[in-house]
């Protein structure tokens, strides 16, 4: 909203000198964040000037300019008329204008000088509306003093400063008003609020306006309301008053103050009825609509719309209407206006009208609200009816209007007035004195709390114990004790809380799966990779990159009905499905050797039909159980991915890129950290290549992940350097199976032996087969092993690979002796042997 | 050699001569002297020390000596023997000692190529950080840590937090809604609907904080991400008052930004809170004494975020007795945090993954 002082100040005593800034402080102080400050932009010698020559001098480019001579009396410093190039037109000698003379700044911070220019020394410019920031005024161009100010031009003295004659030394303050606060869409709101803030009296100019309006009787035009449904229980519009002015001049010019103000609260001056209606709304906080009486029939109904109708808005555009619009309609049957949203075209104020319908009207927020909603037509007037206008101003706001419309526009108003009126008064709220001190920290008394409710406009009644407190009919959103303990606490300053810390009861910590997650991700930033958060949408298409299949269970998520780009729709499944992006950024920017991780939420399993509650209420268990159950599963997944080398090359040697073990490595590290033994068993799982694939397993045998190569295919569909490896786990899984105190084990110290086999298995005998048979075989006594070397070759023939392994044994009690070493060692080869066929190499 | 001689003259035993013995010294002094490597030194030792060396001679003589010369023969050889030894312990010390010290030298290195890493290094990313930072210093008040899920159902997101359906408040949280749109279920736009599953799962009383993603339809730019990190508190208990909220406000400022870094409230609007307040932090650049100030322009205060008592519908949803109980509730952004602390300018680095970015900080912001 924005407050030009100078309209501020006829509500209420705004001290001569204020600034700008000083008023936004004002106001922020009693919640209205200040959002910019206009105005006030133009410095230095802006005078009154009078043309005393106009030489036209046609240039080799075509245009013309004028050579003048302007009389700006001592103002030029020298006492004799000033030369000036003026480029326009709409002007002659002997006219009096505005002249910026060298040294002025203009908006947008354009200086002023005497500069050369076609062929003169130009000592300054002579304005137009716009180079000063104004509204124009008509004339097409240049400032005609007399024209624009409507005052003879004998009373107006070349050399005088011209920028209080056009209010350039006005500032308006833009301030944000929130949606509690619909009274403040207007400068009587803000008014009283400044008067809160700073203790400046304050005038209610509907006070006068409300005394001056004439009762409602007979001769009005007829208004009738039907809307026996209503909505969420409250009628659609509970205040209709109609005025109406005859005869007017459709040709009245719009007064320069008026055009003024509507223009600095920041709307178009468009015609002396439309301003009018807009100025009573800037000022007072109604929003008026004017019907050109001419193109009415009959009486005004106002009702909802009906199924098929139609109509076409003042901005061209026709709308079908929904059949909970709320319509004014003439006679009942045409409409005529989306009520308390936007009028129609046929009926709306032309150049030609000359007879006015006003119409004041008091519409419930929740209809107005729901309606430009559905139209996507958010307007000046529905913005200030869905967040609550004063329902007893509505006959004022129409004598404001009326009185503007006789005076300005040469109009007789009808002696009839029509106000339909089913208003109720707000009602009382029961109110413990002792709330604003028990909820803000702050000792009020009662005489305080009273004293500032009042100041408010609320009606106190004080009692023992529980108040009754009635809330001003501009305040709807004054509703409970809190919001009066706001107001209390607003208006006697926020800056009286103290600052005192609570005493929490004594926490628990982090929980394991919080602990967890840090581990995870602290450990893969030590191994080298780096933590990114990426953006999580998708979309089908994604999927298809990634070679999931029609029925592949992580294609079901949910769907955005508003996504910020129609290309990816889709919430992810895969934390992995959105780290490409980065991965090509970091290699696009020259980094080749590029390892990245990332932990967050994925979508996992079908979302439901949520149910809902009403505000204020504690849903049924059934109810909450409903909610909860629509939401879908999000488990934390990590995911990484990488390019480039693992180990870089360097004066050390050669590098080692990152291959399918790197990304198997990650997984098994994951587990290392949180005490987990993950396991390894070759699969086929998009996007992995399907013989560098391996599914991540729990020591329950749970498939939490995957992890290897890039299948080629979803490499070159994401345009991913050649064998980017990657892999994804399931947090959450790790995390619960990891949940649980270990047991310490007893170090043994007795010598460690160790035996070495080399065993020849079928070529497709996975390794991870042959470790498991060698565990088992090996007794008790083993304490660990090692895969040393893998050949394939001549040696072990076509079909077959070699594999040997280092088996380390120690027991806790003894010192083992080689005997028993080579009856383990023998116990776990011929374990091999029964379980995948194996003999060893060389025997 | 031979047996025992019987038929002895010691003026026949030459190798016994004290002046033999003496040369025989002299000579392997010299030698031991002159002995320039640990090599020189061994062949030395063999050829004056040695099994077949003059001295070790003399000594297998000493036996056929007659008895009355074997103790004066025996002491002479013994004397020059020890001297011998001595001389060869001392020269082997000082020649180890040159041999230990040019190995070292030759085998210095130039430290200074150590700088080249062998493996990538890795790194957090600064906003987790920035919000594990905050979570701590929460923790380490007491209070717990929430979270529920991003997707999440409208009740939880607006109605339970005192949204109504056709409040403009709703309206102006710029939300992405699931397709259709009437299924109940949004992208949560804060991270509050954790405070409604906390009273409902937890009950009161109840000091948690939940931090996590929250989604808004904004356009990324320099200072908006559509996807961003909150930082929710909500403490619920007998005999909260605002004055609790400011001091657990400052507390974090100064904790986060510099001690002396306090907050303000100024009156604003939340539908979950009444009475509702914006926070703003002193300026930490120019703690409010520089009117030209380009971090604050100039009003030494900074806006952090929306908080206030938590609203008496908000209480009932979740079925907690506003009679009995109230609370407090702060929500801050932490990108903006990381912003104010380490003086990142552009939010869109945070969600681009340029390993430079975290590369910044290491493991701590």
């Amino acid at each position: 909203m924005r407050v030009p002082i100078e309209w501020l100040r006829e509500y209420v005593e705004v001290p001569a000198g204020a600034t700008g800034l000083q008023v936004a402080a004002d106001l922020v102080k009693v919640g209205f964040e200040e959002e910019a400050v206009h105005g006030g932009g133009i410095t230095g010698p802006l005078v009154i000037g009078r043309v005393l020559t106009k030489q036209p001098e046609p240039q080799k480019n075509g245009k013309v300019i004028n050579w003048c001579t302007v009389d700006v009396a001592d103002a030029g410093g020298t006492g004799e008329p000033q030369g000036i190039v003026c480029g326009a037109h709409n002007f002659d000698v002997g006219d009096t204008v505005v002249v910026a003379l060298p040294g002025a700044v203009l908006p947008g911070g354009f200086a002023i000088g005497a500069r050369k220019t076609y062929g003169h020394l130009s000592a300054g410019m002579i304005c137009a509306a716009d180079e000063l920031g104004l509204p124009d005024d008509g004339s097409g161009g240049i400032i005609l003093l007399p024209q624009r100010l409507g005052v003879p031009a004998d009373e107006l003295t070349p050399g005088d400063d011209a920028l209080p004659l056009l209010g350039l030394d006005r500032e308006t303050v833009e301030v944000n008003v929130t949606p509690d606060r619909g009274y403040c869409f207007a400068i009587r709101g803000l008014a009283r609020e400044y008067g809160h803030s700073t203790g400046a009296e304050f005038t209610d100019p509907v006070d006068a306006l409300s005394a001056a309006a004439p009762a409602a009787g007979d001769g009005g035009h007829p208004v009738r309301i039907e809307d026996p449904q209503g909505l969420r229980g409250r009628v659609g519009c509970d205040r209709y008053v109609a005025r109406v002015v005859r005869g007017i001049d459709p040709k009245a010019p719009v007064p320069a103050w008026l055009s003024t103000y509507v223009t600095e609260a920041g709307m178009r001056s468009i015609s002396l009825p439309v301003d009018i209606t807009n100025y009573v709304m800037l000022g007072l906080g109604q929003p008026l609509h004017a019907f050109d009486l001419a193109t009415l029939g009959g009486e005004i109904v106002v009702r909802r719309a009906r199924e098929g109708e139609r109509l076409t808005t003042l901005d061209g555009v026709e709308r079908s209407l929904f059949p909970e619009d709320l319509l004014i309609t003439d006679g009942g049957e045409r409409p005529v206006a989306i009520a308390g949203v936007m009028g129609g075209a046929e009926t709306e104020v032309s150049e030609s009208t000359t007879d006015v319908l006003i119409e004041a009207a008091h519409f419930d927020p929740v209809s107005i609200a729901r309606c430009a909603r559905r139209h996507k037509l958010g307007s000046e007037a529905s913005k200030r009816f869905e967040r609550g206008v004063d329902p007893q101003i509505a006959a004022a706001a129409a004598q404001l209007a009326v009185d503007l419309l006789v005076r300005y526009g040469g109009g007789a108003a009808d002696g009839g007035v029509t106000d339909v009126d089913t208003t109720t008064a707000p009602a009382a709220i029961t109110f413990d004195p002792q709330q604003p001190t028990r909820l803000v920290g702050v000792s009020y008394d009662d005489d305080a709390v009273a004293e500032t409710l009042t100041e408010v406009g609320c009606r106190v009644e004080r009692a023992e114990g529980l108040w009754q407190v009635t809330p001003p009919p501009w305040r709807p959103d004054l509703t409970t004790g809190p919001d009066l303990v706001e107001e209390v606490a607003r208006l006697r300053g926020y800056e009286q809380i103290p600052s005192i810390l609570p005493r929490p009861l004594a926490g628990r910590g982090l929980t394991p799966p919080q602990r967890h997650r840090r581990t995870v991700a602290n450990a893969l930033a030590l191994a080298g990779l780096t933590e990114i958060i990426s953006l999580p949408f998708v979309s089908d298409e994604t999927h298809d990159k990634l070679g999931y299949a029609a029925e592949d269970h992580r294609r079901t998520t949910v769907r955005l009905s508003n996504p910020l780009s129609d290309e990816l729709p889709l919430i992810r499944t895969s934390v992995l499905s959105t780290m490409f992006d980065s991965l090509k950024r970091n290699v696009a920017r020259g980094f080749k050797d590029v390892a990245l991780f990332e932990v967050g939420l994925v979508v996992a399993g079908t979302a439901g039909r949520a149910p809902t509650e009403k505000v204020g209420v504690h849903p049924s268990d059934e109810v909450l159980a409903a909610i909860r159950a629509a939401v879908p599963a999000q488990p934390r997944h990590v995911a990484w991915v990488a390019t480039g080398d693992s180990e870089r090359k360097g004066w050390w040697g050669a590098g080692r890129g990152a291959d399918w073990s790197d990304a198997i490595a990650a997984a098994l590290q994951i587990g290392r950290v949180l005490g987990v033994e993950l396991g390894v068993q070759q699969s086929q799982v998009e996007p992995f290549h399907p013989g560098r694939c391996a599914d991540i397993v729990l020591p329950d045998g749970t498939v939490i992940g995957a992890a290897g190569e890039l299948h080629p295919k979803v490499v070159a569909a994401f345009a991913l350097p050649p064998r980017t490896v990657g892999g994804e786990l399931d947090l959450d899984n790790l995390s619960a199976f990891a949940d649980r105190a270990v047991r310490a084990a007893t170090i043994a110290t007795f010598p460690q032996a160790h035996s070495d086999v080399a065993l020849v298995v079928d070529a497709d005998v996975p390794a991870g087969a042959v470790e498991a048979a060698l565990r088992a075989g090996a007794g008790e006594h083993l304490e660990s092993l090692a895969l040393f070397d893998v050949y394939v070759g001549d040696q072990v023939g076509l079909g077959k690979k070699s594999l040997a392994y280092r088996l380390y044994f120690r027991s806790s009690e003894r010192t083992l002796t080689t005997q028993e070493v080579n009856a383990a060692r023998d116990a776990a080869v011929a374990a091999v042997d029964a379980a995948v066929g194996a003999t060893l190499r060389g025997a | 050699m031979s047996g025992p001689n019987t038929n002895y003259d010691p003026v026949e035993v030459s190798a016994l001569d004290p002046e033999v013995i003496a040369a025989n010294v002299r000579d392997a002094l010299a030698a031991i002297a002159s002995a320039g490597t640990l090599e020189e030194l061994k062949d030395a030792r063999a050829s004056h020390a040695g099994d077949k060396s003059p001295l070790a001679l003399a000594n297998r003589e000493i036996g056929a000596l007659p008895p009355t010369a074997k103790a004066e023969a025996g002491k002479r050889v013994g004397q020059a023997r020890g001297q011998v030894g001595a001389a060869l312990k001392t020269r082997q010390g000082e020649l180890e000692a040159e041999r230990d010290e040019r190995i070292l030298t030759e085998e210095a290195v130039d430290v200074t190529t150590a700088t080249t890493l062998r493996r990538p290094v890795g790194g957090r990313h600064p906003v987790e950080m920035m919000q594990q930072l905050m979570v701590d210093l929460m923790v380490g008040m007491g209070w717990e840590v929430a979270e529920g899920p991003e997707v999440e159902a409208e009740w939880f997101v607006f109605d339970a937090l005192n949204f109504d359906e056709d409040h403009p408040a709703r309206q102006m949280q710029d939300t992405f809604y699931l397709d259709p749109a009437d299924r109940g279920l949004v992208m949560r736009t804060h991270t509050s609907p954790v405070q409604a599953r906390a009273m409902l799962e937890r009950g009161v009383p109840l000091y948690i904080v939940a931090p996590g993603k929250a989604y808004r339809t904004d356009e990324l730019d320099a200072t908006h991400l559509p996807v961003f990190h909150q930082l929710e508190g909500l403490a619920v208990d007998k005999g909260i008052t605002m004055a609790h909220l400011k001091g657990t406000l400052d507390h974090l400022a100064a904790q986060l930004f510099g001690e002396g870094i306090t907050t303000r409230l100024r009156p604003n609007y939340f539908p979950f809170t009444e009475p509702s307040a914006e926070m703003d932090l002193r300026c930490f650049v120019c703690r409010g004494e520089d009117a030209n100030c380009r971090t604050c322009g100039g009003t030494g205060w900074i806006e952090w975020g929306g908080c206030g008592m938590v609203n008496e519908n908000v209480l009932r949803a979740c079925g907690v007795d506003p009679a009995e109980y109230t609370g407090f509730a702060f929500g801050m952004g932490v990108e903006r945090a990381l912003m104010f602390r380490t003086g990142a300018s552009d939010m869109r680095e945070m969600i681009e993954g340029d390993v430079r970015f975290d590369a910044q900080f290491g493991l701590e912001v």
